[in-house]
């Protein structure tokens, strides 16, 4: 059945999927501007801001896709759903909206020479949604929970190198690890619920909201948290309504029946008119055409170059979103600015001709034509696509478009990796950039696009293992400029976020994850 | 009698056989259940135990009469991405996709009968031909875009209604009834205008009969011709057409909810087949198999009613 384009709706929906997982979603979005502009603090920056915030209203927010994975916080699979929980559920820390990990559940860590151990330092008075307050208890059951101790696998990805987690007193946890891995600190930030709960069943959490009611596929309620131990929210409840129509959330904006809309596109954002205030950011994540490096003619570097030099990012930005959105050279997107190298972005020029002269070096100066598998809910990579089969057309190569649903593009193209090339975004489901450039190692299980270098291995193995933070950086920069000259994949961009608000709402903060921080957002009068 | 009998041993075949397609489709498309429910995280042994835990290890035969077998007894099973029963899934979500597709059929009915007379009753008049040509460009527009040209302009110019803002029953009857009229319209437009179409010109074609003559001979009036003689002669194409729409109406609701964010049966399907969540989806195509057999089942019985002429063998 067609609708009418559903394209946000849907898109996000499904996309989302990505996220804690590893990653590859079709369409995380979410997020950043405020980040890579110079304004640290602000949420006024970006002129969000007008009048003085009021505590207190009920703030509906509509959203694309309902929470049909889960409500756990350690077995999220869709960004979608990580967007909603983040205000539900806190780790031991919690990344703020510059990308820093701030305690949370914790008050402090110690993190040990080796970087094997992490000693937190429990918050006092840290109450869960139930009015219980927060043990070593609860603590060492959640981490193990999430780490798989006692089972054969952990819920997250990353976390079974965990070995012990034990409370040596009340106020103390200790997470030991199997081998030093300083980046363990961003899995920490999964949820803590209490000892023995199943969050599937019940779910509580110790974030600035707590869960009130789900209809599916029609809304989701969460109220403030009076005991909260942070910050309060300023809202009193958040109704997010599903809405996966496009139309329908735009014209729900414009009615009066939403407040707040993330991850809107450019045209929708054009309909809304002066009643409301919209706010430019990045998704965080990268967009490219990734290329299956093991199958013909995409195993020659020569080729994948010279595909590289064919296609025109900038135009692809212009049209998908008037020129919004962030040129990106290698995976890693510019919200993450530690470890971004923008001089990557620059590597390939676009130069049609020696496009051409590549590809007649590699053996195919008539050109070729290979098969585009593309996810079908997520508009801005179908529009994408088709800008790509036109470039790549004037240096003599066809690409044929093949639209996918969501479903069969994680079985068939994902999972079993039969395809030549496929147009999607990769994100991180964790602030780290090991989340990013982990898959592309030769055994990588997520290493879709088969790529393969002993020397990005070895420089991958050097990275983990390494305890100096900034001969750590160096190395995960030398990644990206591996995938780079390899031209692993051809790397476009990370797509712009809209978040549209109604006049006398502000405080939305974009963070560098994919994430709605509700607690920060408040009604102005 | 024997008729109904007949028919009815047809509707539960029907059914059957609707049964095994509905359960062969989603063996057959690609993308697994599993795939959905564990997304990027997915491995071989997650997969496998996923699998396992849901039944879907056992071979197709098996799992077909085990789901049949639950369809009969009311145990719809567990939906994978709710985490709840079908059954309780859908209760809410059924009666509004029912009142939404009733309240638009009685508006058909309501448009498109007196339309439908007056138009054979001034056939072929200027009136009439230009209302035909209107009814023409009508009858073409897709429900969805009416949809959106009426939130547009009852819901953000004439703030008839807020579009997104859905009420319930349970909360308020009144604003309930209220939010589906527009909807109901929206797929009521261009369903009347077939209606309409096929009453006048139906209509029409009696018009030329002999009994038509006699009756205006033993001193009727135009009216009372048309009314008593000739709409009961040409009704039973519209009727046949009646039903069909009906199911017509409720397929246009489906797409409806999405264009007024409508919490029906729509989202929830397209939601379910998104994320291949069997028992759901497999749930809601039965339910509707069963009102589109219903439904034409009760259209061929009522032509009895209708024409006594007509006899069942």
């Amino acid at each position: 059945m067609k609708f009418p384009k559903r394209t946000l709706a849907l898109i996000l929906a499904v996309l989302m999927l990505t996220a804690a997982l590893s990653a590859c979603s079709g369409g995380k979005q979410g997020e950043t501007q405020t980040e890579t502009d110079p304004t640290p603090q602000s949420g006024n920056a970006e002129g969000a801001n007008i009048g003085e915030p009021v505590m207190g209203g009920d703030l509906r927010v509509g959203i694309a896709q309902d929470l049909d994975d889960t409500f756990d916080p350690h077995n999220i699979i869709s960004a979608g759903t990580r967007e909603v929980l983040f205000n539900i559920y806190e780790g031991l820390v919690k990344p703020d909206n510059d990308g820093n990990l701030v305690p949370a559940v914790a008050e402090s860590v110690d993190i040990s020479e080796a970087g094997d151990s992490f000693t937190f330092t429990l918050r006092e008075g840290v109450k869960f949604h139930n009015g219980e307050t927060v043990t070593a208890e609860d603590v060492v059951y959640s981490v193990s929970r999430a780490a798989g101790l006692g089972a054969d696998k952990p819920m997250i990805d990353g976390m079974q190198i965990i070995t012990s987690v034990e409370a040596t007193d009340e106020k103390t946890v200790v997470v030991t690890l199997g081998e030093p891995n300083i980046e363990m600190l961003a899995l920490l930030t999964a949820g803590i619920i209490p000892a023995g709960s199943d969050p599937a069943v019940e779910t509580v959490g110790t974030g600035p909201f707590k869960f009130v009611s789900r209809i599916p596929q029609e809304s989701i309620v969460i109220e403030k948290f009076d005991e909260y131990w942070g910050t309060p929210a300023y809202v009193d409840s958040v109704t997010y309504k599903i809405i996966d129509s496009g139309e329908t959330i735009v014209m729900s904006l414009k009615s009066g029946a939403l407040d707040l809309v993330a991850h809107l596109t450019s045209a929708q954002v054009n309909e809304l008119g002066d009643d409301f205030t919209v706010l430019d950011g990045t998704m965080n994540l990268v967009q490219a055409v990734y290329l299956n490096n093991a199958v013909e003619p995409f195993n020659d570097v020569k080729v994948r170059q010279a595909l590289a030099h064919a296609i025109d990012r900038q135009l692809i930005m212009d049209f998908l979103a008037e020129g919004r959105g962030a040129a990106v050279g290698s995976s890693m997107y510019p919200a993450f600015e530690k470890y971004f190298v923008p001089e990557l972005v620059d590597e390939y020029s676009y130069d049609p001709e020696l496009a051409k002269q590549l590809l007649a070096d590699a053996g195919y100066p008539d050109g070729f034509s290979f098969d585009c598998t593309v996810p079908s809910n997520y508009q801005p990579h179908i529009d994408t696509a088709e800008v790509v089969a036109q470039e790549l057309q004037a240096v003599g190569v066809s690409m044929n478009i093949k639209l996918v649903d969501w479903e069969t593009w994680l079985s068939e193209t994902y999972l079993g990796r039969n395809y030549q090339a496929t147009i999607v975004g990769v994100d991180a489901a964790m602030m780290t950039a090991r989340a990013m450039l982990e898959r592309f190692t030769s055994d990588a299980g997520n290493n879709f696009v088969n790529f393969s270098s002993a020397e990005y291995d070895e420089t991958f193995a050097a990275a983990i293992s390494c305890t100096d933070d900034a001969e750590q950086t160096e190395l995960y920069k030398k990644l990206q400029t591996i995938l780079a000259e390899e031209a692993a994949n051809l790397y476009i961009q990370d797509l712009c976020d809209l978040v549209a608000m109604r006049k006398g709402v502000g405080g939305y903060e974009f963070y560098p994850i994919y994430v709605m921080d509700m607690s920060k957002v408040y009604f102005t009068n | 009698m024997r008729y109904v009998l007949k028919k009815a041993c047809v509707f539960v075949a029907t059914l059957l056989v609707i049964s095994v397609f509905v359960f062969l489709a989603f063996q057959i498309i690609p993308g697994d259940p599993t795939t959905r429910m564990l997304g990027t995280q997915a491995t071989p042994e997650k997969v496998e135990a996923l699998r396992e835990e849901l039944g879907l290890n056992a071979p197709p035969v098996l799992r077909y009469f085990r789901w049949l077998k639950g369809f009969v007894t009311g145990d719809f099973g567990m939906s994978y991405s709710y985490n709840m029963p079908v059954n309780e899934l859908l209760s809410g979500k059924l009666g509004i996709t029912a009142a939404l597709t009733v309240l638009s059929f009685i508006m058909v009915v309501l448009i498109s009968f007196p339309l439908g007379i007056l138009l054979a009753r001034f056939a072929h008049s200027l009136t009439d031909r230009l209302f035909m040509l209107f009814n023409q460009i009508v009858m073409s527009i897709p429900p969805f875009f009416v949809g959106i040209i009426f939130t547009y302009i009852f819901g953000l110019v004439l703030k008839l209604f807020t579009p997104g803002e859905f009420i319930h029953h349970a909360d308020d009857s009144a604003g309930f009834w209220g939010y589906l009229f527009f909807p109901a319209l929206a797929i009521a437009l261009p369903k009347s205008a077939m209606v309409v179409k096929i009453l006048r010109s139906s209509m029409v074609s009696q018009l030329q009969e002999d009994y038509v003559r006699t009756a205006f001979s033993r001193g009727n009036s135009h009216w009372r011709v048309l009314r008593m003689h000739v709409l009961r002669n040409a009704i039973i194409p519209v009727v046949t057409f009646l039903a069909v729409t009906l199911v017509d109406i409720f397929a246009a609701s489906i797409i409806i909810e999405q264009v007024f964010a409508i919490p029906g049966l729509g989202r929830l399907l397209l939601g379910s087949i998104t994320g291949r969540d069997l028992p759901v989806v497999q749930t809601i195509i039965m339910i509707i198999a069963v009102i589109v057999i219903t439904v034409n089942f009760i259209a061929d019985i009522s032509y009895k009613y209708i024409d006594p002429r007509i006899r069942f063998r």
